[in-house]
């Protein structure tokens, strides 16, 4: 099952050309530079923004096709705009209970409570809106799209208007949104930082067109996409937590291609976590180093070799089926005598926890 | 103090700007969420029409209201086939003739507050499920609230102050078409200028109390715009 959306659209001097087929699970992030058409596109796809011809489908619902066009309010879809946008005359529990009340008590799959409890919105029910903090108001604002039990959420820049502790104050129940909700998720974003922390899936878009589409790990690891030449390239790496080892406080984490050691969270053992590790932060060997501090140190073929300056290049590794890249100097490559299918150590100095 | 022709002009006054803000509030709305929302060509010809009472001359509109209103005129002609009378000099006339004369000061703010609260919010609407006519009654409305309230006053206000509109079309019938305007002109020319004082003074005050209300409660709006 699949959400296929093709539209062409003309605002101006900006041009909309986007068909793209994404899955229906998980987190889709619609990634690229400001202006670059990511919330058109999704405007479009809630039916905010009147294309003619465009086709949007939802699974086997058809949204729009042809001269067939479904209004918005008719979409089973959430939206979260980039401002809470709250209606100021209605009290929180009002806001809530906007989209609730106009759902068929047969259609409502989330309950009132549950949703209030998972966004931990009770404490301000009775509150009016206006003063309210912006994590607060975004919590708000979040909790109301899912009481329309969507069957799409789309969300376009949820984070970009708060400050850094509002950020942090969402990320949890975004996180939480993803994996305790079957809800498939398009998320608008332009911040690498948050594509790295939530997407499954990633489309990225360039000058109002799809620039590419395919699964996060696979995405930034690319050599054909921008994501793995920049300073920032990064892979990401899903592992399980395994156990502990008390006497250092660290946590160990399993993945297909080794076990990593962290320093220890408060992760429980089984959970499945996301693991992001700058290229920067990969240094390769040809034997395996013992005499060294670095824990973290996986078996890796050589998958592609990548310039991205005079001096430096990208290695795409491959561990055990699992992509990470390295950054390293040409004159680096060229003493290990680095060629695609050789053998070596990546030597992972620093990991993120993102979950 | 008061004399009992004084009480009926006030209380024909007070009926007129009552009855006419009412259907002023009815059939602005609609107007003005149109001007508020249509990207249609010649809106602004429309805008240019509503606004004209603005800067109108009274009589000049009253003039054309008699003409049509009368038994010679369109309407009144029709009236007077139908077996009703003409509507000149009637307190029907009267509501007519104030309707066109307070319009702008009912539809001017109503539009203005439409207008204030943008798209989104009838966006965000759209998107919890509620259809156009739903958003428009438990969104639009209740948000525009300050402008419903400058467009009741104002037109209430402006209804109570008409003269040269009445005299053309009402007259200056106890009772029917005599309203406060007039009746403080009649005073003066009998010379009865205690009589005016109080009425005069009275005016002078409500009008006072009812703009301060206006602006107390809402400095966001702009309160006429030419």
């Amino acid at each position: 099952m699949n959400i296929e959306a093709r539209f062409y659209l003309q605002r101006g001097n900006f041009i909309l050309d986007a068909s793209l087929t994404v899955p229906m699970q998980g987190l889709t992030a619609i990634f690229g530079p400001s202006g670059c058409g990511k919330t058109t596109l999704l405007r479009a796809m809630a039916g905010l923004e009147h294309c003619d011809n465009g086709f949007f489908s939802f699974g086997e619902h058809v949204w729009q096709q042809e001269k067939y066009f479904l209004p918005p309010h008719q979409r089973a879809l959430g939206y979260v705009f980039q401002e809470a946008n709250l209606f100021p005359h209605l009290t929180v529990r009002g806001n809530l209970e906007y989209g609730f009340k106009r759902m068929p008590t047969a259609t409502r799959i989330l309950a009132f409570d549950q949703v209030v409890t998972l966004l931990r919105v009770g404490p301000l029910l009775s509150r009016r809106t206006n003063n309210l903090s912006g994590g607060e108001r975004q919590r708000v604002a979040i909790a109301r799209a899912l009481l329309t039990s969507p069957g799409l959420l789309l969300m376009d820049e949820p984070l970009a208007a708060l400050d850094m502790n509002s950020k942090a104050e969402i990320y949890p129940f975004l996180e939480q949104l993803h994996q305790e909700l079957a809800i498939p998720i398009l998320y608008v974003s332009h911040s690498p930082d948050e594509v790295a922390r939530l997407a499954d899936y990633l489309v990225l878009m360039k000058a109002g067109r799809i620039h590419a589409t395919g699964p996060i790990a696979e995405m930034l690891t690319r050599s054909d996409l921008p994501l793995a030449h920049g300073s920032e390239a990064e892979s990401i790496i899903e592992a399980k937590v395994v156990g502990y080892d008390e006497a250092y406080h660290l946590t160990n984490l399993e993945f297909a291609g080794g076990q990593f050691t962290v320093p220890r969270s408060n992760l429980v053992i089984g959970q499945v976590v996301r693991l992001r590790i700058l290229a920067r932060d990969v240094s390769l060997t040809l034997a395996k180093q013992t005499n060294t501090s670095i824990l973290n140190i996986f078996p890796a073929r050589v998958e592609e070799l990548i310039e991205v300056s005079p001096a430096q290049m990208t290695v795409r590794l491959d561990a055990a089926g699992v992509p990470v890249l390295s950054r390293i100097t040409r004159r680096s490559a060229e003493v290990l005598q680095l060629v695609p299918g050789k053998q070596v150590y990546a030597q992972i100095k620093t990991v993120a926890l993102l979950a | 103090m008061l004399t009992e022709q004084d009480l009926m002009a006030l209380w024909v006054t007070l009926r007129l700007a009552g009855i006419t803000t009412v259907i002023l509030l009815i059939i602005g709305t609609p107007l003005a969420w149109w001007l508020a929302r249509s990207q249609f060509r010649f809106k602004v010809m429309i805008e240019a029409v509503i606004a004209l009472p603005l800067v109108l001359p009274p009589t000049v509109l009253g003039f054309y209201l008699l003409i049509t209103l009368g038994p010679q005129g369109p309407v009144g002609g029709l009236m007077q086939t139908l077996g009703g009378q003409s509507l000149a000099f009637t307190f029907t006339g009267l509501v007519i003739g104030s309707v066109f004369y307070s319009l702008p000061f009912v539809v001017q703010p109503l539009q203005a507050a439409f207008i204030a609260i943008g798209h989104r919010p009838l966006e965000v609407a759209a998107t919890l499920r509620a259809s156009p006519l739903d958003r428009f009654f438990t969104i639009a409305v209740p948000l525009a609230r300050p402008g419903y309230l400058t467009a009741a006053v104002l037109g209430f206000a402006h209804t109570v102050g008409e003269f040269g509109v009445v005299l053309m079309i009402g007259g200056n019938i106890p009772g029917e078409t005599q309203v406060l305007s007039i009746a403080i002109y009649d005073h003066v020319e009998a010379l009865e200028y205690g009589q005016a004082h109080w009425l005069a003074g009275g005016l002078l005050i409500l009008s006072f109390l009812l703009l301060l209300v206006v602006y107390g409660v809402n400095r966001r709006f702009s309160v006429v715009r030419l």
